[in-house]
């Protein structure tokens, strides 16, 4: 019935792994080459035809319905060839091609979770970190607040973080909305990702400066500074990555939630979750424009799944607990 | 006993006092005032009114109005929705959330649980693995591409359930379920892990020894262990469903409680923002509390910690 102790992955488990590790890799290398291409394509609307066109291989369909904006004799060789590619995955309502928004798409949903993340891990080892070395009534204070916070619904403060912010900031960086927004969205999110943070730094700092070598090292006359850079902090390097794979995919989400609201990356922006909020939005006219919603779904789907899996690998190798804490 | 509960609530009444405090700093502090989201431009002088009349001119006493009220549980006129007051939109919107909440919970332990101790017992075989895929695409998914599609699906298409509206029993179950598959994802996971742990442990190997059957052993001894950290999960998940969620409201247009959250914040609706936020919190501290009374009553061992 089981094999007690035994917390090796099956063979079908590595192999998820891998394919893991290779999809993200695919998606990654492909939307960061075509990235030059898809700047100046993601937001072009070939009109005519083209619009809500469903998917085809067939270049011609594109060329011929693209007179009004470009024709194909205007496009570099390499350009037309990769513009051959725009209907593949269809165009949406505005006549986009579906593919040159969902390769930029998702590598700014990437980077609003690898920043979210980053946030959140600064923000929670600092606090956690802190609370714990210090110790006594600033300990109790500080995780106190964090108590607090956790007793605030997420998703307002998500929604009055970003409220508050985006107008001074994109005042401050001279009107570039776009990337003001997307700045405050990945603060926003971050924001509210460190609690757990906070509180997993701390148990681990507590536990680790109970240890023997800590107190070696303070025996051998380690300065304070010392014994935390160069003995405590490289012990939190494994609980600080577990987490900060667990708040990826989150941050990810909760952008795709934000932009069903209408609050996430502004219009012409694309992001996973802005793309598959937009497909909700046509399907719900109960017409069956189905490529807008698969494909940007199928993406933010495979994406979350992969670095789930990944997050998860990742675990048992440098969470020393994981034989206890795994989630899976 | 009764010392510790009512410390219990102490923190908890403090607790609820902090949130209180934080949420209307961040609802004074955000730019933008309520009266401005609507589609005519007020002129100033009416707007200075209405902030006079709403003592939003002086931050103390806008602080202490809403105080005053939340103390007698009364959150004051709605800005937005002018003939109603925030009592009367929570009043209304929340025992419909609750219903939604509380079905998508019950689904979810009910299916999660099960599906977690196989999953466990099973070890590395095929359901196993369908059952770790499906729950990573259960987590991976968006809640409104989730619901939107079963709307389409069973309502549209197979006209099983109705499309739209409110107030049968047959415009339950698609939100609920809905609502329960984040859950159902996360119980599983945690009654997996639970599970192995459990099975892994000496106690089991010795009353697998002793002759008991795989069932007894694995409901009676492992199982009772593997729920505990379900149970302290279904503290903040049920305060969170229970208080509704905007994505599954808005797709099946449930007149819930979700969307006053979402929309209260987006039109700096200060009333309702603070009574949403006392409403979840208190939900919560309350839940928690219960959550640590039963985990008492199960795990003799921290009958110390309530």
């Amino acid at each position: 019935m089981t094999r007690p102790g035994d917390t090796r992955r099956s063979g079908v488990h590595r192999a998820l792994v891998v394919l893991s590790v290779t999809v993200l890799a695919a998606l990654l290398v492909t939307s960061a080459a075509t990235l030059p291409f898809t700047l100046n394509w993601y937001d072009v609307q070939e009109l005519g035809e083209a619009v809500r066109h469903a998917p085809t291989s067939d270049p011609t369909v594109s060329f011929d319905s693209f007179e009004p904006s470009v024709s194909p004799g205007m496009l570099a060789p390499a350009a037309r060839y990769l513009h051959a590619a725009s209907s593949w995955l269809g165009h949406d309502d505005l006549g986009r091609s579906m593919l040159f928004r969902l390769l930029p798409g998702f590598l700014i949903s990437l980077g609003i979770g690898l920043a979210s993340a980053a946030i959140a891990v600064c923000l929670g080892t600092f606090w956690g970190a802190t609370a714990a070395l210090v110790g006594g009534n600033t300990d109790r204070v500080m995780m106190r607040i964090v108590d607090v916070l956790f007793g605030l619904p997420y998703i307002l403060m998500v929604i009055l973080l970003k409220i508050a912010l985006t107008r001074p900031l994109s005042a401050l960086l001279g009107g570039q909305t776009a990337v003001a927004d997307l700045i405050v969205l990945f603060v926003a999110i971050g924001a509210v990702s460190w609690l757990t943070m906070a509180r997993v730094v701390r148990g681990q700092v507590l536990s680790l400066r109970a240890q023997p070598f800590i107190e070696a090292a303070r025996a051998a006359g380690a300065s304070r500074l010392r014994i935390l850079c160069r003995h405590l902090l490289p012990n939190l390097v494994g609980p600080v990555i577990v987490y900060a794979t667990l708040v990826i995919p989150q941050a990810i989400m909760q952008e795709s939630f934000l932009s069903f609201l209408g609050i996430g990356v502004t219009q012409p922006t694309p992001s996973l979750g802005r793309l598959a909020a937009d497909g909700v939005e046509a399907v719900n006219t109960f017409v069956g424009y189905w490529w807008l919603i698969v494909y940007p779904c199928g993406v933010l789907v495979v994406t979350l799944v992969a670095m789930n899996v990944l997050g998860d690998a990742l675990r048992d190798r440098l969470d020393p607990r994981s034989q206890m804490t795994s989630l899976v | 006993m009764i010392l510790r509960v009512l410390s219990r609530l102490s923190a908890g009444v403090v607790t609820l006092a902090c949130v209180y405090a934080i949420t209307f700093v961040m609802v004074v502090a955000i730019p933008g005032n309520p009266f401005q989201s609507g589609e005519r431009k007020m002129s100033p002088e009416v707007e200075q009114a209405l902030r006079a009349r709403y003592h939003m001119d002086n931050n103390w006493a806008y602080f202490g109005e809403y105080l005053a009220g939340a103390i007698r549980l009364d959150f004051g006129p709605s800005y937005t929705y002018n003939d109603w007051t925030c009592n009367q939109i929570i009043a209304s919107a929340l025992p419909v959330s609750m219903l939604v909440g509380l079905l998508a919970i019950l689904i979810a332990v009910m299916v999660g649980v099960p599906i977690g101790v196989l999953s466990a017992v099973r070890r590395d075989s095929w359901l196993d693995a369908t059952t770790l895929a499906l729950v990573m695409v259960g987590i991976s998914m968006p809640t409104f591409v989730v619901g939107s599609a079963l709307l389409t699906v069973f309502a549209v298409h197979l006209h099983w359930f109705p499309v739209g509206g409110w107030g049968t029993l047959a415009h339950l179950p698609l939100p609920a379920i809905t609502l329960s598959l984040p859950f159902i994802a996360y119980i599983a996971r945690l009654t997996r892990v639970g599970m192995l742990d459990a099975l892994g442990s000496d106690f089991i190997r010795t009353a697998v020894a002793k002759g008991l059957s795989t069932r007894v052993v694995v409901w009676r001894h492992a199982f009772q262990v593997a729920f505990l950290p379900v149970l302290s999960y279904l503290g903040p998940a049920t305060a969170q469903a229970l208080t509704g969620s905007f994505a599954v409201e808005k797709v099946f247009g449930v007149p819930g409680l979700g969307q006053h959250f979402v929309n209260a914040a987006l039109n700096r609706d200060a009333g309702l923002i603070l009574g949403c936020v006392l409403v979840f919190a208190a939900l919560l501290i309350v839940l928690n509390m219960l959550i640590d009374a039963l985990y008492a009553w199960i795990d003799p061992r921290i009958s110390g910690a309530v």
